[in-house]
């Protein structure tokens, strides 16, 4: 039954050694994106290249779909995964703030390191920054994690709050992935002048 | 150029000029799939998805124990990450430093290693990387409060279909979409 860590007992050593290999496939499709890339990365606030979106969505949809299917086959037992609690004032604010981060700096903190890794110097920047950062949370505003913890409400999925079915929820997802791929294709043509020339 | 297209004898750093210029990018859908799998293999594996903010957050706690092991068992944030003295030893530390490599090797294959700013051309180099590391700090706190990022929220909350990741990608759109048209010369 999966997952794995649910049978088993990983060593420290073999737990650090599968992150390094699953982070290596993480960074590779990063870098193979162009995520690498400040430009290629915030080209999606300007229309010209939805590739951001285009790579996300379609992690997001393959990764639901691969959990639906081995659960419904009855491989994986979905209450064994790790869901954050949700905080809907803690999420927003948060996703808002981290938003306008990712706008002027160019990179999420994952991307960052793809950046620096290829030898962009305002990716390592940009990872500088956000140690700074949340070594400044921890010395200046611990108390925000007290706000959080106090304000969430538990493991809330559309599932669970909407009482239908996952997969349902991965058919519309897929569907909808389809229809933003058209859209999406005529946003490009219509931003396209805004494309850096070379 | 003339010389190629003549069928002259060809400029002696021609084969130099091919072997630098970066290969394209991969299919964004084909890229999102193996993502995707990636996300999959890690939660099939162990029971939670990617991240990478604690990963800093680890760096940072281990930061502080080096001035003072005392401040750090005082302070709630920086004792989280601690890990029984042992702060570089996380599991998102690890899987950040994999991602160095594997992009390392996606960037070297691609010949896409160089040391540059990426930045529009209304910008200086300084200017980009200030702002590169102002835009950091933000985003650190943004994923502080949030407690998780594009990875550990979007990507790995949304696939669950967890409501609170949901809330949070639409937040992280709406306000970089807000104030795109700010920062425009930063990178148009």
């Amino acid at each position: 039954m999966l997952p794995l860590s649910s049978s088993m007992e990983f060593t420290l050593g073999t737990e650090l050694a599968m992150a390094l290999v699953l982070g290596a496939g993480f960074g590779f499709c990063l870098e193979r994106a162009g995520f690498g890339s400040a430009r290629k990365l915030t080209a999606v606030f300007y229309l010209y290249d939805m590739a951001v979106v285009k790579v996300m969505f379609t992690a997001i949809v393959t990764a639901m779909t691969g959990l639906f299917v081995l659960s419904a086959l009855g491989l994986l037992d979905l209450r064994e995964l790790y869901l954050e609690p949700t905080n809907l004032a803690a999420q927003s604010l948060g996703g808002l703030v981290f938003g306008a981060g990712f706008v002027i700096g160019g990179y999420c903190p994952g991307t960052s390191i793809a950046a620096m890794a290829t030898g962009r110097k305002d990716g390592m920047a940009f990872a500088l920054g956000m140690l700074a950062g949340v070594y400044a949370y921890a010395e200046f505003t611990p108390g925000i994690d007290a706000w959080i913890k106090a304000g969430a409400t538990g493991e809330m999925t559309l599932p669970s709050v909407t009482g239908l079915s996952m997969g349902w929820f991965v058919l519309a997802f897929v569907a909808f992935l389809l229809f933003a791929r058209w859209g999406m294709r005529q946003l490009e043509e219509r931003f396209g002048y805004l494309r850096p020339a070379a | 150029m003339t010389q190629t297209l003549t069928g002259g004898t060809l400029h002696p750093d021609r084969d130099a000029i091919v072997r630098a210029a970066p290969r394209p990018y991969w299919n964004p859908y084909l890229i999102g799939t193996l993502l995707g799998l990636v996300l999959l293999a890690t939660y099939l594996v162990t029971g939670r998805g990617l991240g990478a903010t604690a990963g800093f957050a680890a760096v940072a706690s281990w930061i502080a124990g080096l001035f003072s092991p005392e401040h750090v068992a005082a302070n709630p944030v920086h004792a989280k990450y601690w890990n029984e003295g042992a702060p570089l030893a996380s599991w998102t530390l690890f899987l950040l430093i994999g991602a160095f490599f594997g992009a390392l090797v996606s960037g070297f294959l691609g010949h896409r290693l160089r040391f540059a700013v990426e930045r529009g051309p209304q910008v200086t180099d300084g200017q980009r990387l200030e702002l590169a590391f102002v835009g950091g700090f933000i985003a650190a706190y943004g994923a502080k409060i949030a407690k998780g990022c594009t990875s550990g929220q979007a990507l790995t909350g949304g696939s669950m279909l967890n409501v609170g990741s949901l809330v949070f990608m639409l937040a992280v759109f709406v306000a970089a979409y807000g104030l795109a048209y700010l920062v425009r010369k930063e990178w148009l």
